[in-house]
């Protein structure tokens, strides 16, 4: 399969807009005639739906909560990034652009990333107009903070709601669309097949969660906004509902899925608790703005932290990383604190945890400029901990937070599958091997406001011939009977088991082989493993209840079972791509300082796969990426 | 003018009414309790002011003219009021018709929780009253014209007193609360104001209450008697 | 610690329902009072009973997705604190804890603890927005908001869309929901244009659906896990009636 990522030729900063001037449009009057099918609400679904009710097209909007405005962004706290330069240090789109590509690793598309750099700025003007309530100046001009890594101040900021404010901001718009009656919205309701005639994205089946009842719906294209993977490891900081459910449904009824190798650990949450920890719960990284991270210079030194003296604590990131310090990138931050920890040296009850220590910056900024930063995340985490952070400093340790991998797509969001797009986290597009800090939300927001609802439209130009094809075709006949065949199989499987001991042990074996560190030896096992544990969770899964009322065991049964075709994907993609890069550490990839080693010659490329179908090895497509603005060099935060 | 019902059809159109009458029953009762002060003056003083109630507005009106203008206001406001309560409240109880197993009161006072009994309380006195004071029909030694006697007599009975204290008691709860709902019903709020608020609705309601309390016990404690 | 369990059971909208009596052997005071209840189900489905229903997801505080009447509190004892934020050292050992589905006419209870909010996106609807089609925004730094406003808009849009407040009112009133988007977008100046209609036609919405009126009992902040103070109330009433008595209403 030859991949085309449909790149517009042109010099780099052109091409966004040669693109909008070549795709063809569809007419107001023709818009009416289209039906979309949006899955989501998230930044990504919620801005999506949206504009495109605004355009004229009819929509349908699927989420699984009761309610659009619950969908998992609304848990990010640190901000979003844009190429304002209102701070006038030095920032512009190439930064933006330069940076993303860098911290991403080298691993992405450069003109994907430029348009996303570009339309960054639009993202900012689109959101304070709606009445997002960012964080201001005195003067009543916009403030900005830096963030992971940038040496720039390009994050804006609602205090730790940013995520929420922003998709407060979506959600409104899309409801102004409800009331107009573009946009009808279906809450509390799970896609669970994507439908296809003649290899065409022509609609979805999905379950109506308070009723249990499957249904039907057509559309002349679909777009998934259904985020991210990263409840494949059980333990994350992902809402407890994130699934790969609607993408892995995709991928199975043709979809490439690109680099899922490619996971974020995030280096500040909450060290896990006991056994039953359900979820982990993040500290925004801009803490690491102001916290120093260190640990006890001995060997399980089991003081206070208060005890410790200066000259017995290892500010470990400030000693090897002079120039960046507490602000290197994600997976830099992550590694050493495994590295410390598995060196012994680790806080807290489980030994894994390092301190994010607060007590310098109080004493030069003052109790209450620091309230007023992270008030909400220190009473967050006072709550979960019983700890006050203004006296002792936060435990912090690594937990799996964002997943690069996704659907592939190409420039214009489409998959390989006509008529069948992905936007957000769902698709692998912007981020290479390692997403910079508050640049998720920049980019869900592009793609839904500004990329999507034009690039859509040059697709259905050509479809305006097209006869319509109703919910009564045999596609949706088919489609409806395997997804009722699952959850029949699910049902009356009547095992020992319950779904979350099974998704624990997934969780942990995705973790131990396919987390911070990843070796070949351990891989090939966990290929096994996983096999193994997934027919025997087939057999032994125990769901109670009946599949026609409110039933969250199915629910989750049906996530978990995508979960273990997804494990097995992922180990063979970290497996295959023999080198290091940005989230994808290879340990027998590493330079002498224990740095990640890139590959360049062999493994500059996008790994597509293509399904087979369950226990077969998937095939994998490659797209080369060649960088014709970025200089590769080895990632360096000395 | 359709605008006006759907404003009366309104929940919040119905608190406003709440409101506006309620503040209008409170000035009453505020300006009665004064001059009911005139009591601790002796006989004429009252009986004057009563019989100036009697001619007020004059020589426009004639006796009792004004004082039934005045009597249908409070007469409508009392009737607005009470209506309003009957359908918000029956409104309120289809919202939550299913009670909670356990419930905790965080900051809703004794007072906000008992507005329809303190109102229910305050009306069935005010029947009794008028009946005791104003047609002298309950009274047992009712002398037309001289209000002085005819209150200082009708304390004289414990049981009346009584009456009129626990009354009274259930009037200041309801003002209490009433008065600071008032204010915020009608979006009188702010960082300024909400203080004041809150410590205002308390003074008028013990005073008011104070003082209406303070007529009958000083019947009964011989402060004030017949002979003044 | 061990602790004993009251929680609301209704197998569907049509049942009755009825309060069922759990033990809770073992809880740790590291618990979420979610994970304690994820606890609890386990064990049921090991014992074949079917586990209890109740919404959750970002379980972070922030989705709004969780809530329940924890002892006759909404989201429990713990001040300014979602359900899933509450952890079980706020109980000590032996403690009865009654839990019960937020109780409201125009929340139904789906099953068990989950019931239906739709009727919040509808207020939304309604008007709680500012209309501006994408594309058409100028600058951000065109409008400049004075930092007061901006924090004050901030503190209102908060509200996370619990139900809370629905649920802890005396008269299943939803007046702290409706005025914290009042007041988020009244205090902005996006918000100026459509303030006067949006505020008269939420409220329509808001009295079209099952809920009570107001009393000003206070019960609503007091629960609210956003802290969400009832000055916004008044500032709604305000709003409203300027809009019913200048006619901004009818647009
Ligand atoms: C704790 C936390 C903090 C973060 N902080 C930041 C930050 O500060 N800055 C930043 O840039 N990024 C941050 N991120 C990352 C960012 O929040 C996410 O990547 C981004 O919000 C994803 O948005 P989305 O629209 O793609 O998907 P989501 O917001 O996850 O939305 C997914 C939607 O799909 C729906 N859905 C999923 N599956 C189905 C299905 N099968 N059927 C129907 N509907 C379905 C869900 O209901 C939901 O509406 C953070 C992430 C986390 C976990
Ligand atoms: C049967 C008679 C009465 C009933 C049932 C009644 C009931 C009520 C109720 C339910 C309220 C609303 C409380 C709130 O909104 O918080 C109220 C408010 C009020 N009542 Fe009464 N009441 C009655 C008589 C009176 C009388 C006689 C007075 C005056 C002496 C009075 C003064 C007030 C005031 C000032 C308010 C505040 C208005 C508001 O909150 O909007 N009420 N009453
Ligand atoms: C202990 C306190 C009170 C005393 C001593 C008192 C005394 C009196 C007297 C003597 C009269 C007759 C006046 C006359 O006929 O010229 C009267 C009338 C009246 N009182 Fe009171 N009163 C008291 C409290 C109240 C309260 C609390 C209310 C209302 C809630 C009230 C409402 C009225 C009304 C409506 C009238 C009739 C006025 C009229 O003639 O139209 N009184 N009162
Ligand atoms: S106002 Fe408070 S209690 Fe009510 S929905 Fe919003 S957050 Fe929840
Ligand atoms: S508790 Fe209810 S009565 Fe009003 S002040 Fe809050 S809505
Ligand atoms: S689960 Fe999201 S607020 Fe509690």
């Amino acid at each position: 399969m030859e991949l085309d990522a449909k790149i517009p030729s042109g010099p780099i900063e052109k091409k966004w807009e040669k693109a909008r001037f070549d795709l063809k449009l569809v007419n107001p009057a023709n818009k009416r005639k289209f039906n979309i099918i949006v899955v989501g609400t998230g930044l990504a679904g919620a801005s999506a739906a949206a504009t495109l009710g605004e355009l004229g097209y009819h929509v349908r909007a699927f989420c699984y909560q009761d309610s659009a405005r619950r969908a998992h962004s609304i848990a990010a706290q640190g901000g979003i990034n844009a190429a304002k330069n209102y701070q006038n240090d030095g920032d512009s789109i190439y930064r933006l652009f330069y940076d993303t590509v860098k911290g991403g690793d080298y691993r992405s598309r450069e003109a994907n990333v430029y348009r996303l750099a570009q339309v960054s700025v639009s993202i900012i003007d689109q959101c304070a107009a709606q009445g997002v309530p960012f964080a201001r100046e005195y003067g009543g001009m916009l403030d900005n903070r830096s963030f992971g890594g940038a040496q720039v101040s390009r994050t804006f900021y609602a205090r730790g709601q940013t995520g929420q404010q922003l998709l407060l901001g979506a959600y409104q718009a899309l409801q102004r669309q409800v009331s107009a009656g573009q946009v009808t919205l279906h809450t509390r309701n799970e896609m669970l097949d994507v439908v296809t005639v003649d290899g065409r994205a022509r609609g979805v089946i999905t379950r109506d969660m308070s009723t249990g009842a499957i249904e039907r719906y057509a559309a002349d294209a679909v777009v998934l906004a259904t985020g991210g993977y990263g409840n494949v490891f059980y333990l994350s900081t992902n809402a407890k509902g994130c699934n790969v459910t609607a993408a892995w449904r995709a991928h199975r009824r043709g979809a490439l899925f690109a680099n899922p190798c490619y996971t974020q650990i995030h280096p500040t949450c909450i060290p896990v608790s006991g056994d039953y920890q359900s979820k982990l719960t993040l500290m925004s990284e801009s803490l690491r703005n102001d916290g120093r991270i260190w640990v006890p210079l001995r060997k399980d030194d089991k003081r206070a932290p208060g005890d410790i003296p200066e000259g017995e604590r290892d500010y470990y990131l400030e000693r090897k990383y002079p120039a960046f310090g507490n602000l290197v990138p994600r997976d830099v931050a992550s590694r050493n604190a495994k590295d410390v920890c598995d060196d012994g040296r680790g806080v807290g009850p489980s030994g894994l945890g390092v301190y994010l220590d607060f007590a310098d910056a109080i004493g030069r900024a003052g109790e209450d400029k620091i309230k007023e930063r992270y008030g909400n995340l220190f009473h967050m985490y006072e709550k979960i901990t019983g700890e006050n952070p203004y006296q002792v400093p936060m435990k912090i340790y690594p937990a799996v937070h964002y997943t690069m991998g996704g659907l592939w797509v190409d420039y214009n969001l489409m998959t390989n599958v006509p008529g069948l797009y992905a936007i957000g986290e769902a698709n692998f597009s912007d981020h290479g091997a390692n997403r910079l800090g508050a640049s998720a939300l920049m980019q869900g927001l592009a793609d839904g406001y500004f990329v999507l609802p034009y690039t859509i439209g040059d697709d259905l130009a050509h479809r305006m011939g097209d006869e319509k094809i109703g919910t009564d075709h045999a596609a949706f006949d088919d489609a409806e009977a395997e997804v009722r065949g699952r959850i029949d199989g699910l049902l009356s499987a009547r095992g020992s088991r319950t779904v979350d001991d099974f998704h624990r042990q997934l969780g942990r074996m995705v973790w131990d082989h396919c987390g911070m560190a990843r070796s070949s030896s351990g891989l090939e096992q966990a290929l096994d493993d996983v096999q193994t544990l997934r027919e025997e969770y087939h057999r032994d899964v125990k769901v109670l209840g009946s599949a026609d009322t409110v039933n969250q065991s199915l629910e989750k049964a049906g996530r978990v079972a995508d979960f273990f075709e997804l494990a097995e994907l992922m180990f063979r993609d970290a497996l295959v791509r023999d080198e290091s890069c940005g989230g994808h550490f290879r340990v027998e990839h590493q330079t002498p300082e224990g740095e990640a080693k890139r590959d360049d010659e062999n493994f500059s490329h996008v790994s597509a796969w293509q399904f087979n179908g369950v226990g077969e090895a998937s095939t994998e497509h490659r797209e080369a990426l060649d960088f014709e603005y970025v200089k590769l060099t080895q990632r360096s935060y000395k | 003018m359709a605008w006006l019902f759907a404003f009366y059809r309104s929940q919040l159109g119905k608190k406003a009414i709440m409101a506006v009458t309620g503040f209008m029953l409170f000035g009453f009762v505020l300006g009665h309790m004064i001059g009911n002060l005139k009591l601790y003056q002796g006989a004429e003083k009252l009986n004057d002011y009563a019989e100036f109630l009697r001619n007020l507005g004059a020589p426009v009106f004639g006796p009792y003219e004004a004082l039934w203008i005045a009597r249908i206001g409070l007469l409508a406001a009392v009737g607005l009021h009470i209506l309003m309560a009957y359908q918000l409240t029956q409104l309120n109880r289809r919202a939550r018709p299913q009670a909670y197993a356990k419930k905790v009161p965080q900051k809703s006072t004794y007072a906000s929780r008992t507005m329809r009994w303190g109102g229910i309380i305050i009306v069935l006195f005010i029947v009794y009253h008028l009946l005791h004071f104003t047609t002298g029909t309950v009274h047992s030694d009712f002398i037309k014209y001289d209000v002085y006697h005819n209150v200082v007599t009708g304390f004289q009975n414990p049981l009346i007193s009584a009456f009129y204290i626990v009354a009274n008691l259930a009037l200041g709860f309801h003002l209490y609360h009433g008065l600071w709902s008032m204010v915020h019903s009608l979006g009188l709020s702010g960082p300024r104001v909400d203080p004041l608020r809150e410590k205002a609705a308390v003074a008028f309601a013990v005073i008011i209450t104070a003082a209406n309390i303070s007529f009958p016990v000083s019947v009964l404690t011989g402060i004030v008697t017949l002979s003044g | 610690m061990n602790l004993t369990l009251y929680v609301w059971r209704q197998s569907g909208p049509d049942d009755n329902g009825r309060m069922v009596k759990y033990d809770a052997p073992g809880v740790s005071p590291d618990m979420s009072f979610l994970e304690m209840l994820d606890v609890i189900n386990e064990g049921l489905i090991s014992r074949d009973e079917e586990p209890i229903t109740f919404d959750h997801d970002c379980r972070e505080g922030i989705c709004g997705s969780c809530g329940m009447m924890i002892n006759g509190v909404a989201h429990g004892p713990q001040a300014g604190t979602t359900a899933c934020q509450l952890h079980m050292r706020q109980f000590s050992d032996g403690d009865t804890i009654y839990i019960e589905p937020w109780r409201a006419t125009a929340f139904p209870v789906i099953k068990d603890l989950m019931v239906d909010r739709g009727a919040f996106d509808r207020i939304i609807q309604a008007g709680g927005y500012v209309s501006v089609n994408t594309g058409s925004a100028p600058d951000a730094n065109e409008i400049p908001v004075p930092k007061p406003d901006a924090d004050a808009a901030f503190m209102a849009a908060a509200c996370i869309g619990c139900g809370a407040c629905v649920a802890a009112c005396p008269n299943g009133a939803a007046q702290l929901f409706t005025s914290a988007k009042v007041s988020h977008l009244g205090h902005l100046p996006q918000g100026q244009p459509e303030r006067l209609s949006r505020v008269a036609n939420m409220v329509a919405q808001m009295e079209a659906e099952a809920f009570g009126s107001c009393t000003n009992h206070r019960e609503c902040e007091a629960v609210c896990p956003k802290e969400i103070g009832v000055e916004n109330i008044a500032q709604l009433n305000r709003d409203y009636l300027r809009a019913q008595l200048t006619g901004a209403s009818t647009v």
